[in-house]
């Protein structure tokens, strides 16, 4: 990888890239992101007021009550729920995605169309929308009822079910994009040249298509997983008090119980979480020896 | 009626892609161990007939039998051909000894057997220092030869090379053409290789194949097509050609004149035996730049003919000049003269002279 001449480098400091070009992007991010974070983080380790407020006090409190195993199992449990969202949209995504890369480019143009289309509308309508299907008298228990497929209608709302139905619903595109851009890379005569020695499809798929789609597949679970962890809108309507996950959590902490600190903490708790694991991951994604540091 | 001896029997293919025929009813056979090449300028169709050999395309007629099985709805994962990519193909995220082992692997062969057959694959094409190495660490050349390696370990019936060459830089290229045919006569495998490159396929092949839209105008071995085409477009693909186009005025024997609107004065040809020519009839006359001799004397050699021309150009090119000459006012002919103590005579650009050949030199073809 690594082969190739330094050529970039000498360019770098050519009018073509000065550095002014990161001003406003930088400005944004230090503004908006850096900024507000920080926030949280002192807030974190400062003290409940009596009323609600904020007691300007260094403690670890907050993060000592996170001990609690309350806490631990709301965040096992989210941590399960995006798991098991991710895996779902990986197994949906990748074969819609791979169809999408070998089509012939008109199609290609309107599948990805289609993939975006949710985007138009807001995401708290279409939780609506999916309210409205799941519930005891909706749209799908009606169906199923007047199939005659069940006698009674099943109860889908309010459920971890219905969680994980929603966040698949919300995050397929987030999946179906990035393995597309990987799955479109992989040459077809790879694919042909596999074929030619002796591969069946099922080998073609384990060791030539999925190892050469690895950067998208681990961007595609990354893209869905750590959105689907920190989830709140969805949990909230479709899982309703049954199904807390940690960013229903937060919400409380914040909104209702009005501990800012507490939620503070859980938020850099989580925060630290979703950094170890994408870390994790992503050592994982480039520990092959073969791939990136043979050089 | 099936030729056993023969690896690649194809009869009357044809593959179609729309309207037009890419491959129209070719029909080849492929004796075992040959180094057979289809040549023909791109779109000749002769990718087609590669891929269809492969598996890749299914033909839209005609049948083709490897090793005298027919290969009717095989698979390429089950077909006894390996092809060697003009791309290469190898897999980016395996070292090289793990391309080459792909394919026995696919096989189910034992880790031992697989082992050995490796080492002996990556032995034949000189790359045993560089199996850990992943392609994108290898040059061109040496990328190529994991390609061979990786087609070879197979020890398929049938080697198919699509544009061997082709990625390569000259001076490679001409290594590998002798390379590539010592490998064949090791492995003593079928070869058989498209490439538009008329050199590549002269000095590597057996036998050539030369196609043009989508039909094999002519099979025969190097030889017989540089010295004895048997169209126009087979002698100007396949090296230079000089031509004459004329009309038969008179007929003696075994000879005939011809006579060309398009320069001043006739020449005599040998008549072919299997033309059927008459006096009046138009015809070709077709002689190798090699074949051609400039002389600025009256004298003529015995069976000689010459042409009253005069030098257009001179193109000095190492070990020989080309002479342009120009025989009318449509008509140049390239004259290729050797650059000895002969090559040395000073001819410029206006000089006149007459261009001279043996006649058992010129070839005729029929319009």
């Amino acid at each position: 990888m690594n082969s190739s001449p330094p050529a970039g480098r000498a360019e770098a400091s050519s009018p073509v890239a000065s550095w002014w070009l990161l001003g406003p992007g930088l400005l944004w991010m230090g503004l908006l992101f850096v900024v507000p974070l920080s926030l949280v983080l002192v807030i974190s380790f400062a003290e409940r007021g009596t009323y609600g407020g904020i007691v300007w006090s260094f403690s670890l409190t907050n993060y000592l009550d996170l001990l609690h195993p309350l806490y631990a199992r709301i965040l096992g449990q989210s941590v399960l729920l995006a798991a098991v969202t991710t895996v779902l949209c990986l197994i949906m995504g990748f074969p819609l995605a791979y169809y999408i890369a070998r089509t012939t480019p008109r199609r290609q143009g309107i599948l990805l169309l289609l993939v975006m289309i949710p985007f138009w509308t807001n995401f708290l309508v279409r939780t609506y929308a999916w309210m409205f299907i799941l519930r005891t008298e909706g749209l799908l228990n009606t169906l199923l009822l007047k199939l005659g497929m069940i006698t009674a209608p099943i109860e889908l709302l309010y459920s971890n079910t219905a969680v994980v139905i929603g966040l698949v619903y919300g995050y397929l595109p987030f999946m179906v994009l990035p393995l597309f851009v990987a799955l479109e890379q992989v040459d077809r005569t790879l694919v042909e040249a596999a074929w030619d020695l002796y591969a069946t499809r099922w080998a073609v798929l384990w060791r030539i298509i999925v190892p050469l789609a690895r950067p998208g597949i681990i961007a595609g679970c990354l893209l869905v997983f750590i959105p689907s962890l920190g989830a709140f809108l969805t949990p909230d309507l479709l899982g309703g008090a049954r199904s807390m996950m940690v960013g229903n959590l937060i919400q409380h902490e914040f909104l209702v119980a009005r501990d800012w600190p507490l939620g503070a903490a859980i938020s850099c708790l989580l925060m630290l979480f979703v950094m170890g694991m994408m870390r994790w991951l992503l050592h994982a994604a480039s520990s092959r020896p073969r791939q990136e540091d043979a050089s | 009626m099936v030729d056993q001896s023969a690896s690649i029997d194809i009869a009357s293919l044809v593959k179609r892609h729309g309207a037009t025929l890419a491959v129209d009813h070719v029909s080849l056979t492929v004796p075992r161990g040959e180094f057979f090449s289809l040549l023909g300028p791109s779109g000749a169709g002769k990718t087609s007939v590669l891929r269809m050999i492969a598996g890749f395309e299914t033909p839209d007629e005609g049948t083709i039998r490897i090793d005298g099985r027919s290969m009717e709805a095989v698979p390429p994962n089950r077909r006894p051909v390996n092809l060697v990519f003009q791309s290469y193909a190898l897999f980016p995220h395996m070292t090289v000894a793990e391309n080459v082992a792909f394919g026995p692997t696919m096989q189910g062969a034992s880790r031992a057997d697989i082992t050995s057959r490796v080492r002996l694959a990556l032995d034949m094409v000189k790359l045993s220092s560089k199996e850990e190495r992943l392609p994108s660490q290898l040059s061109g050349g040496e990328q190529q030869r994991v390609a061979l390696a990786r087609a070879l370990v197979n020890r398929p019936s049938v080697l198919l090379l699509d544009e061997p060459l082709s990625a390569l830089d000259q001076q490679l290229r001409q290594e590998m053409q002798v390379e590539l045919k010592s490998i064949q006569a090791r492995a003593a495998c079928t070869f058989v290789c498209v490439t538009h490159h008329q050199e590549e396929a002269l000095t590597m092949s057996d036998r050539v194949a030369v196609m043009h839209q989508g039909r094999v105008l002519q099979v025969g071995s190097p030889q017989d097509l540089y010295e004895a085409p048997g169209s126009a477009f087979v002698a100007r693909f396949i090296g230079v050609s000089n031509e004459l186009r004329g009309i038969v005025r008179r007929i003696d024997g075994e000879r005939a004149i011809v006579q060309s609107p398009e320069c001043i004065g006739e020449i005599q040809i040998v008549l072919p035996m299997h033309l059927p020519i008459q006096v009046g009839s138009p015809v070709t006359v077709l002689i190798r730049p090699e074949r051609l001799r400039l002389s600025t004397t009256v004298q003529r050699l015995s069976g000689e003919q010459s042409l009253a021309a005069s030098v257009d150009k001179v193109l000095y090119s190492g070990s020989d000049r080309r002479y342009l000459v120009r025989l009318g006012e449509h008509v140049v002919w390239n004259v290729r003269v050797p650059n000895d103590e002969s090559g040395r005579n000073g001819l410029v650009p206006g000089d006149n002279l007459s261009v001279r050949w043996q006649i058992s030199d010129a070839v005729v073809l029929s319009e």
